[in-house]
């Protein structure tokens, strides 16, 4: 989101600490000083997560310290599952695999940490899928699972979700 | 309450060995190996028939069956503890049959024809106004079907989960811990007598489902049959799956599930935090039973072993004869 905070000491403290209090995770902060700007205001953009319908609170919140929102662009993408994957995976084209979730439009790979001990020998991976809802990270995992059957690879899910 | 008893070897002395130290009013009135038997309606001394075991391999003659036994020894229950076959069942399944059409109760460790014909054998039962009881059958000493059937009485129980296989989570501990291969934690297990030389029902996940089909069919009243349930087994799992868990303080576990509002039968490998309650250590076995009324609850304790599966057994035998006299 873009927002437009005064350019006094403390204010972009301030404008952060409300996300954090709605248990948001700042993700990253682009804080532009323009020379020619002299309105006495900042613009700041940040790359943020928040618990769904938490975004309505946080805007209200900001307001209050005087805060200005400029612009917030549809959070995405909240919901996470891990899975461990053992098997051929790069034989069987990883790439491949993750094209089909990413192409789904509802979730894609987020992070994919792999350990290959030698030719020949299955390779193991956690693969991090993250989606806007629980309905279509459900729907990913059940195609991981049959792109994982056609493969021969062992999708092992989490018990719980988490 | 006299009992006659089929099969004497580990859990069958097991059961000897208590009716003789502790005072259950149990009496044993005969016995069978697969060689030999003996009868005495009067009662067998216990310690008397270990030893003669030990000595000669036979716990009676040869020539007095179990076929003979059943339906010539007085008795008010028959304990039935002979080797499973998880295929056919046999020779246990006819053995109940025997005994339940003879108006006697039956108390079993056997997984065979409870998984395959639970539904026939308690209409036996019921028929003929005797017990059929089977806590040995999972999760050994474990009082699951207990807790299920009476302890809980009145919940819906929404989803079971959990461990039912010591051997794959002693392979499991062993492989997280010692950062063994599947393979060298599989021999581990085999020279500690964890694992059989053909471990494959263990490993592949069939054990586990047999379980989950008892208490699916026992339990929930379903008739589920072990091609019902989604199996797969920790065969496949490399050493570096685990770790990759371990960093995220994971581990993995095969866990055995039924879901009832989902209709989820299945066993499988599933990560899971380390700290979670159904992590347990070697041959442990665990239980989260997820229920309406009384939340969850989780029962942790040894799943194999021959005073493990006894103890079982004289639960289920004391329970017979406290609530029903033993009478038939």
């Amino acid at each position: 989101m873009k927002l437009e905070i005064r350019d006094t000491p403390g204010q972009l403290v301030a404008a952060l600490k409300p996300i954090s209090d709605l248990g948001g995770n700042i993700k990253s902060v682009i804080h532009e000083r323009d020379p020619f700007n002299d309105t006495g205001f900042l613009d700041v953009r940040i790359l943020l997560e928040m618990p769904e319908g938490k975004i309505r609170t946080l805007t209200d919140s900001l307001k209050s310290q005087g805060v200005n929102v400029l612009r917030i662009n549809e959070e995405r993408f909240l919901i996470r599952k891990s899975v461990i994957l053992i098997g051929h995976l790069l034989h069987t084209d990883l790439s491949d695999t993750v094209d089909k979730i990413d192409s789904t439009g509802f979730a894609e790979v987020g992070e994919l940490a792999m350990i290959m001990p030698s030719i020949n020998e299955p390779t193991s991976a956690k693969m991090t899928i993250i989606s806007e809802n629980l309905g279509n990270l459900e729907e990913a995992m059940n195609l991981l699972k049959d792109i994982a059957e056609d493969k021969k690879i062992l999708v092992i899910e989490p018990l719980e979700e988490f | 309450m006299k009992i006659a008893i089929l099969g004497f070897g580990s859990v069958g002395r097991g059961i000897a060995q208590i009716v003789a130290e502790r005072d259950t009013g149990l009496v044993i009135t005969a016995v069978a190996d697969s060689k030999s038997g003996c009868i005495d309606n009067n009662g067998i001394d216990p310690l008397e028939l270990i030893n003669r075991k030990e000595e000669t391999g036979l716990c009676g003659e040869k020539g007095i069956t179990a076929e003979y036994i059943i339906e010539n020894a007085e008795y008010d229950a028959l304990v039935e503890v002979t080797p499973t076959n998880a295929e056919t069942a046999e020779p246990s399944l006819g053995y109940i049959r025997l005994a339940l059409s003879r108006g006697r109760n039956v108390v079993t460790s056997n997984k065979g024809p409870i998984a395959k014909n639970y539904a026939e054998l308690k209409d036996l039962a019921d028929k003929n106004g005797v017990r059929l009881k089977y806590e040995a059958t999972v999760c050994g000493a474990i009082p699951i079907i207990h807790t299920l059937q009476y302890g809980l009485a009145g919940n819906k129980v929404k989803r079971l989960y959990g461990v039912f296989n010591g051997t794959c989570n002693y392979i499991l501990t062993r492989m997280a811990d010692e950062k063994l291969t599947y393979k060298e934690a599989l021999l581990e297990a085999r020279e500690l007598g964890y694992a059989e030389a053909d471990p494959t029902y263990d490993v592949e996940g069939i054990d586990a489902a047999i379980k989950l089909v008892i208490l699916a069919n026992a339990i929930f009243g379903m008739n589920k049959k072990i091609e019902d349930v989604e199996i797969t087994g920790i065969n496949s799992l490399t050493s570096q799956a685990l770790e990759l868990a371990e960093e995220d303080e994971l581990t993995i576990r095969l866990i055995g599930e039924i879901n009832n509002e989902k209709g989820i039968l299945k066993v499988s490998p599933r990560v899971i935090p380390k700290n979670h309650t159904l992590v347990v250590q070697d041959t442990l076995n665990a239980v989260t039973i997820d229920t309406d009324l009384a939340g969850e609850i989780t029962l942790i304790g040894k799943g194999a072993g021959s005073i493990e599966t006894a103890s079982a057994i004289i639960s289920d035998l004391l329970f017979i004869s406290n609530c029903h006299d033993g009478s038939p």
